[in-house]
């Protein structure tokens, strides 16, 4: 495919690996954090680890926002679906295997919930006007790179009088979490690889307090495996001369000022919930959003009753220690044991990307190689 | 700032068993729970026991196998093998639940021919005879069940198979999609043939019969969710001529076979891997894509491996007939684009892993369930 293709050029990846074994000072250990589910997923899908010294180590950050889904919001979706019959209850598709208290929407529609899979905010309204005597509620998720389309969708929705479109909203921003990981007294974490899809959105403005207040590096990235290994590149240089400072490697794409169309949508559709909760890191305040007044009647938490109920994580859970790198996956007590992927109790085995899934299934044949063999 | 690495390390597990020793136990319980015989512990079913993946190798391993105690089944073929009067027979049975019912490429008429008399070809065995089942839905416009019953004569025809039995239902408006077809066919085993799910060695080499992908996704485009049109069509086609070809060019150095339908060709080996206890390593540089199908997946972000054929056939052959098994099956009409992108090892036994095409390496394991698009 062309342009995609072009970043994904083995020869120049054997480069840039090159590079970095060159830059990293043998003995220091590098512990990058990489904020987003997708780069997450480029890492396992090139098989970018295995182009790394072993020094540099790669962690999995809370930027997978099915991941991050606390269960009780989970069962707030599936009470709203099986109670109330003339509900619709549609979903973006990686939403259907999330585990809530007790089961999933998979498992809620196999129940008799009426719960589709939608690939867009836009075709939840559209079978909102195709089924006039039904009630569709979009589950709506994701960090402000998905918020947009939802905020378009519910001014659409209002401007056109369509009165059987609600939205549980389960929006959630990027940088509380960010923040409240880099607060943690026992953070262990060198730098960080920004978030290029909410990048294009918030820009690259909202990460300079992470140089500024934190001195960690944060290199704002694309998705492709050139990007990401340019990206770790550009960290480990400033780790080496002790610089830090925001920096944006995807440039071709994101302006740092970000989208301003986009920013007003949301502004207009959405406020601040005082305080959410994130599987795995707990309650974070003003991380989160909700509809805001002039879109209240588009509210489903408002039009029904949902449980509310707050699920805790399981105490034995070690999820935020995973998630800030202060433990490997196998140190986590019930890894292995209660927490397997087929019966995920936190964030990190729900996913199979999240970091302890992919230490699960993969652990034992990754990194498998020693660092002389990675590059020339 | 940045701590060294010494001090770091230290502070990780301190008041924990040393790492390497706890590592290892943990890794020991996973391998463990992977080879025991899943367990069947779901309370409903949902759409994931049907997608081919882990949910429908728990159903089938954790519930029909240890069921049935028959060892024929237990050898989870694409058909089971049984001997009558002496001679080896091969049988298969297949229902077909497709939406829409005609395709870009094909009809559901068709698929249930080619379905059934794909699955005894790689049992080495060419269809004699199909009992062919419908149900159908109150209300079915009778033009389309007769252009489907035609499509099945014309297909049934071109595999040069009878029907020779059948049985009719109608179940109320509301019930089936417009109708379901189930398809059962026996035929004798090819004398030339020494097939078995068990049999692979390392050093064995892996076949495909063409590009992959295609019917899966003409099906994905034809039902319109998506708002993408393209050429694509699905690839439904008898596979007894490759079956026959590769007989022919190797005898008994073919060593299974396996037609890639739900689930894609990435399943078919994980289930192989399993079978014969050993490893596969695939190359990703050689997987053949047609670029409609790797842009498609590009979009909804999707693996072409996991997508759906009905005209592929992943043949496993030993190493020094490799050669000429690619160069029979290039001389079969169609499969002018057949490729070796596999190799079998030893190590690690009941896995499939891929060297990427960017120079790093991941596991290829089954899904879950479907494969769902992901929003991150």
């Amino acid at each position: 495919m062309k342009f995609v293709d072009e970043f994904r050029d083995a020869e120049l990846g054997q480069v840039l690996a090159g590079e970095i074994l060159n830059a990293v000072e043998p003995g220091r250990h590098y512990k990058l954090m990489e904020v987003c589910g997708g780069h997450t997923h480029s890492i396992y899908k090139y098989g970018i680890d295995d182009l790394l010294p072993e020094n540099v180590e790669l962690v999995h950050g809370p930027g997978c926002p099915v991941c991050v889904m606390p269960m009780g919001r989970i069962d707030d979706g599936i009470a709203v679906a099986a109670r109330n019959e003339e509900v619709i209850l549609t979903c973006f598709g990686d939403m259907m295997r999330v585990p809530g208290s007790e089961q999933t929407f998979l498992d809620a529609k196999a129940g008799g919930a009426d719960i589709r899979m939608v690939y867009s905010p836009l075709d939840a309204l559209r079978i909102a006007k195709a089924n006039p005597d039904r009630v569709v509620v979009f589950f709506a998720i994701g960090f402000e790179t998905t918020a947009p389309s939802t905020a378009l969708t519910l001014m659409r929705a209002k401007a056109e009088g369509v009165e059987n479109f609600l939205c549980i909203c389960n929006h959630v921003t990027i940088v509380p979490p960010l923040r409240a990981l880099l607060d943690s007294p026992d953070l262990r974490l060198d730098g960080f690889i920004g978030p290029g899809h909410v990048s294009t959105i918030v820009g690259v403005r909202p990460f300079e307090f992470i140089p500024a207040e934190y001195g960690k590096p944060l290199v704002t990235a694309g998705f492709e495996p050139l990007d990401i290994l340019q990206a770790i590149r550009m960290i480990v240089a400033q780790l080496s001369t002790g610089e830090s400072k925001v920096e944006n490697q995807y440039k071709r794409v994101v302006p740092y000022e970000g989208n301003p169309a986009a920013l007003r949508a949301m502004a207009e559709v959405f406020e601040l919930r005082p305080h959410f909760e994130w599987r795995g890191l707990g309650f974070i305040s003003q991380s989160a959003l909700k509809l805001s007044e002039a879109y209240a009647d588009l509210d489903a938490e408002l039009r029904y009753e949902v449980p509310g109920v707050r699920v805790a994580d399981p105490k034995a859970c070690q999820c935020g220690e995973v998630l800030k790198g202060v433990i490997k996956p196998w140190e986590c007590k019930v890894f292995g044991t209660a927490c397997t992927p087929e019966h995920a109790i936190g964030t990190c085995m729900v996913s199979p990307e999240g970091a302890c899934a992919a230490y699960y299934n993969y652990g034992r044949y990754q990194r498998g190689r020693p660092a002389e063999e990675v590059a020339v | 700032m940045t701590e060294p690495a010494t001090t770091s390390e230290k502070r990780i597990g301190a008041g924990r068993p040393t790492a390497p020793g706890r590592e290892q136990r943990v890794l020991e319980i996973i391998e463990t729970a992977r080879m025991k015989r899943p367990r069947f512990k779901d309370t409903r079913i949902t759409m994931s026991h049907g997608a081919g993946g882990k949910a429908t190798q728990t159903l089938i391993e954790g519930v029909f196998v240890p069921a049935f105690e028959s060892d024929e089944l237990a050898a989870l073929g694409d058909s089971g093998v049984v001997t009558i009067g002496g001679s080896q027979v091969a049988m298969t049975t297949d229902t077909f639940v497709v939406k829409p019912l005609q395709f870009p490429g094909g009809s559901i008429g068709e698929l249930a021919v080619m379905g059934t008399v794909n699955d005894l070809a790689a049992a080495g065995a060419h269809a004699q005879a199909l009992s062919l089942a419908l149900v159908l839905e109150e209300g079915l416009d009778a033009e389309v069940l007769k252009a489907e019953v035609a499509a099945i004569a014309k297909a049934a025809a071109s595999a040069g198979v009878s029907v020779v039995t059948g049985d009719t239902k109608v179940v109320e408006r509301g019930l089936a999609d417009g109708m379901y077809v189930c398809t059962t066919g026996i035929g004798a085993i090819d004398e030339r043939a020494a097939l078995s799910t068990g049999s692979l060695q390392a050093g064995d080499r892996v076949l495909v019969s063409k590009t992959i992908g295609e019917h899966g996704t003409a099906i994905m485009l034809a039902r319109g969710e998506l708002g993408m049109e393209s050429d694509v069509v699905s690839d439904t086609r008898s596979l007894w001529p490759v079956a026959d070809a590769l007989l022919d060019a190797v005898g008994t150095d073919l060593r299974c076979m396996r037609d890639a339908t739900r689930g894609g060709v990435a399943s078919a080996l994980n289930e192989l891997a399993r079978a014969s206890n050993v490893g596969i390593s695939v190359r990703e540089a050689d997987i053949p894509v047609i670029p409609e199908v790797s842009g498609a997946s590009e979009l909804l972000g999707i693996d072409p491996m996991y997508v759906a054929n009905e005209g592929v056939m992943v043949a496993f052959v030993a190493p020094d007939a490799a050669d000429r098994a690619l160069e029979a099956l290039r001389a079969v009409p169609g499969c002018e684009a057949a490729v070796e992108l596999a190799e079998i090892t030893a190590e690690p036994p009941g896995m499939v892993l891929v060297e990427t095409a960017f120079g790093g390496r991941r596991v290829m394991d089954l899904l879950a369930g479907d494969p769902l698009p992901r929003i991150c």
